[in-house]
C-alpha cells in the first residue's frame, strides 16, 4: 500500500499501556484507513428518543400512569442496560468503520458483524455533496454523499469534522478530474464566482404563483367548507381543516424551506449549488455530465417569464438532487444554463420547436398543440404541457439510444413519435410527428448523436 | 433540421434509411415456436371445449369455433409479427424493427453498448433460438433482437463488443 495517504492513516498503537493494549487485542481489528467524526455513533442516537417523546405527548395520559407504575428500580436497571449496550454497538460500529482514499478508488469500509467494503473508483465519480444538518452544524460536523455514475443508493460518509467534509471533497473531485494525487490533496477549494443568487422575495412570489399552491388551497379550503355547509359540525370541518391545510403548507414550505437562499457559484470542479434554511445543502454538478436538462414553466409563471430549471444526471435523484435553479428568468437561466451545457442557447432552442402536423388533433384534441419538437445544432428540443409547460434540452452527445413509436391511431394519421433515451434513465418524447418526417428524425438523431460524441469533451476534465 | 458537422468520414454512413439488403430477418423457428405456443393451446382447448359439449349440451359444441377461429387468426398474426422483426448493422448503429400494429424501431449506436447479452430458454433451445438485448446507460432502452440462431447470436454480440470497445464514448 503505497499509495495510501500516510498522513491519515491511524498511528499503531503505542505500547504505552498494557490495560490499553489488552482493550485495543480485544476489539476487533480496526480497517485501514481514516476514522469518522466521532460524533458519528450519536447520529442514530435522537431516533428512539425522539420516537417515545412523540408516542409519550400522542398517550400523555398512559404515559404518565406507565412511568408511575414502574418502579424506580426497574427502571434504573432497563437503563444500565439498554445505555451501556447502545454505547457499546454505537463505539463499536464507529470502531469498524473508516474511509480510505488512494490513487483510483475511495474506499469505504463499513459493519461491525457483516462487513461491507465499497470501493468507488474516482472517475466515475459524478458529484460529491456536503449535507450539514441542523443538528450537525450545532456540532460543527458535515456529512459527504457520494453519486457515482449506474449507482441508484447514494453512497454516504457521515459524519466528517466540517473542515476535514469541504478538504476531502475538494480532493476527490480534483481527482476525478485528473489531477496527480500529489497535487490534489492539497488543491483546496477550488475558487468560485457568484453567478446567481435567487432572492427570497422571488422565491416567495413564485410560490405563490404555483398552481400547485393553489390547488392545495383552494382545496383544503372548498372540501372542509362544504363539509360544514352538510353536516353543520364545527368538528367536523376542523378535523379535515387542519391536516388538509397542514399537508398544503408542508408541500409548499417545504419546498421553500429546503430551497430558500438559492446560490449557484461557477467554479473549476464545476458548478456549485447552495441551499437551505435550516440544514444547508450543498451540491456540485461537474460539467460534462449533465445528461439532459428540463425547464418548467408554471401557467402563472410564464407572463412573468419565470422558468425552473432542473437538470438530469447520471446517478442524482430525478427529485430534488436535480434542481438547478427553483426560480429564475430566462436570461439569468440561460446564463447559468450555458456554464452547465457549453453552446447551448436556451431562446434558440425554444424557438427551434415547432408543431405537429394539425391532424394531430383529431388524436389529441387539445394536447397536441402542446407538443413541440426541433433541434439546433447542440439539442434534441422537446416540449409538451398545456397548463406547466416543460421543455427537454438532450444535448446530441448524451443520446444512449432512439426510439419511433406508432401506434394503431398514429398510422392511420400517419403519425409517429419519436423517444430519445439518455444516461440518467429519462426519456424525451417527441411526440405526434409526420411519420416521414419522424423516420427522417431518427436516423438524423442517430447520426447527430454519433458526430456529436465524436466532438464532446472529455470526461477528465482536467487532463 | 440543424446541419450537423458531416467531418471527412468516408466509412459512416450518413442519414440514410437501410437499404433493403442491409435488413435481415430473424430465423423462421421462431415463428414455429410461437405458433405452437400460442396455437397450441387455444386448438386442444377448442377440441376438449368440442368433446365436452357434444356430449352433454348438443349444438352448443359449436361455442368450439371461437377458440379455433382465435387460433387461425393467431395463427396469421403470428406470421405478419414474425415478419416484421427485423435489425440492420449499419456503420455505427444497430436498427431494431419490429412490431405490426404497434411499431417500434430502435437505433443504439454501437459507442453507446454497455452490454450486450445472449440468452436462451430451453424451449427455445429446443428450437434453436437465442435472444440478443442490448443494455444502454439508458434503462428505457429497450434493445432486443429475438430468434436468431444460436451461431448468428454469437456472430452478432461478438461484432457488437468489438465495434462498442472501438467507439466507445462516455456517458
Amino acid at each position: 500500500m503505497t499509495d495510501v495517504r500516510d498522513s491519515r492513516t491511524p498511528q499503531p498503537v503505542s505500547p504505552a499501556g498494557p490495560v490499553r493494549r489488552a482493550v485495543v487485542r480485544l476489539l476487533p481489528t480496526r480497517p485501514e484507513g481514516t476514522p469518522l467524526h466521532p460524533v458519528t455513533p450519536w447520529r442514530r442516537a435522537w431516533a428512539p428518543i425522539a420516537a417515545l417523546a412523540v408516542t409519550g405527548l400522542h398517550n400523555a395520559e398512559q404515559a404518565r400512569r406507565w412511568v408511575t407504575e414502574l418502579s424506580l428500580g426497574w427502571l434504573a436497571s432497563g437503563l444500565l442496560v439498554v445505555v451501556p449496550a447502545a454505547a457499546v454497538y454505537g463505539f463499536l460500529s464507529w470502531w469498524c468503520t473508516s474511509y480510505l482514499v488512494t490513487e483510483t478508488e475511495l474506499r469505504i469500509r463499513t459493519g461491525l458483524l457483516f462487513r461491507r467494503t465499497a470501493h468507488l473508483r474516482l472517475d466515475r465519480i459524478q458529484a460529491v455533496d456536503v449535507h450539514r444538518p441542523l443538528l450537525g452544524r450545532t456540532v460543527g460536523v458535515a456529512g459527504l454523499t457520494l453519486d457515482l455514475v449506474g449507482t441508484d443508493s447514494k453512497d454516504q460518509l457521515a459524519y466528517l469534522g466540517e473542515d476535514e467534509a469541504v478538504a476531502l471533497r475538494a480532493e476527490l473531485l480534483a481527482l476525478a478530474a485528473g489531477m496527480a494525487p500529489q497535487t490534489a490533496r492539497h488543491a483546496g477549494e477550488a475558487p468560485a464566482a457568484r453567478l446567481l443568487r435567487v432572492r427570497p422575495r422571488t422565491q416567495l412570489a413564485a410560490a405563490a404563483l404555483r398552481g400547485s399552491f393553489w390547488v392545495a388551497v383552494l382545496g383544503s379550503l372548498v372540501a372542509p367548507g362544504v363539509l360544514y355547509a352538510v353536516t353543520g359540525s364545527v368538528f367536523a370541518l376542523l378535523a379535515l381543516l387542519v391536516p388538509a391545510l397542514s399537508l398544503a403548507g408542508r408541500t409548499t414550505f417545504g419546498r421553500l424551506v429546503t430551497e430558500y437562499d438559492w446560490t449557484v457559484d461557477d467554479s473549476p470542479d464545476g458548478l456549485r449549488i447552495d441551499h437551505g434554511l435550516l440544514g444547508r445543502e450543498h451540491a456540485t454538478v461537474p460539467p460534462g455530465r449533465v445528461q439532459a436538462v428540463r425547464v418548467r414553466e408554471p401557467l402563472l409563471w410564464r407572463r412573468l417569464g419565470w422558468v425552473r430549471v432542473e437538470l438530469e444526471v447520471a446517478g442524482m435523484g430525478k427529485q430534488e438532487g436535480g434542481t438547478l435553479l427553483p426560480v429564475a428568468d430566462r436570461a439569468a437561466a440561460a446564463e447559468v444554463l450555458a456554464r452547465v451545457l457549453p453552446g447551448v442557447d436556451l431562446s434558440a432552442a425554444a424557438a427551434a420547436a415547432a408543431r405537429g402536423p394539425r391532424r394531430a388533433r383529431l388524436g389529441a384534441p387539445f394536447l397536441w398543440r402542446a407538443f413541440a419538437h426541433g433541434t439546433t445544432d447542440a439539442v434534441f428540443v422537446a416540449r409538451s404541457g398545456l397548463l406547466e409547460r416543460r421543455t427537454v434540452l438532450v444535448p446530441h452527445a448524451k443520446v444512449q439510444s432512439v426510439r419511433l413509436r406508432q401506434g394503431p391511431w398514429h398510422r392511420s394519421l400517419s403519425l409517429a413519435s419519436v423517444a430519445v433515451d439518455n444516461g440518467a434513465g429519462g426519456t424525451a418524447h417527441a411526440r405526434l410527428r409526420d411519420a416521414d418526417e419522424a423516420h427522417a428524425l431518427l436516423l438524423a438523431q442517430a447520426d447527430r448523436s454519433r458526430t456529436g460524441r465524436r466532438t464532446a469533451r472529455a470526461e477528465r476534465w482536467l487532463t | 433540421m440543424s446541419s450537423a458537422p458531416h467531418t471527412t468520414d468516408t466509412t459512416a454512413g450518413t442519414a440514410h434509411a437501410p437499404h433493403e439488403g442491409e435488413w435481415r430477418g430473424v430465423d423462421r423457428a421462431l415463428l414455429r415456436m410461437r405458433r405452437l405456443l400460442v396455437c397450441g393451446p387455444l386448438l386442444l382447448a377448442g377440441a376438449v371445449a368440442a368433446a365436452v359439449l357434444w356430449a352433454t349440451a348438443g349444438l352448443w359444441a359449436l361455442l368450439a369455433l371461437v377458440p379455433w377461429a382465435a387460433a387461425a387468426w393467431a395463427w396469421s398474426a403470428l406470421a405478419r409479427n414474425w415478419r416484421s422483426w427485423r435489425y440492420a448493422e449499419r456503420a455505427d448503429d444497430l436498427l431494431i424493427d419490429h412490431g405490426v400494429l404497434w411499431r417500434r424501431l430502435t437505433v443504439v449506436p454501437y459507442g453507446r453498448m454497455q452490454l450486450v447479452e445472449v440468452t436462451s430458454g430451453p424451449l427455445q433451445r429446443r428450437y434453436g433460438l437465442a435472444r440478443l438485448q442490448l443494455h444502454t446507460a439508458a434503462a428505457t432502452t429497450d434493445a432486443a433482437v429475438r430468434g436468431l440462431t444460436p451461431p448468428e447470436a454469437q456472430r452478432l454480440r461478438d461484432r457488437l463488443t468489438e465495434l462498442g470497445e472501438t467507439r466507445s464514448a462516455g456517458l
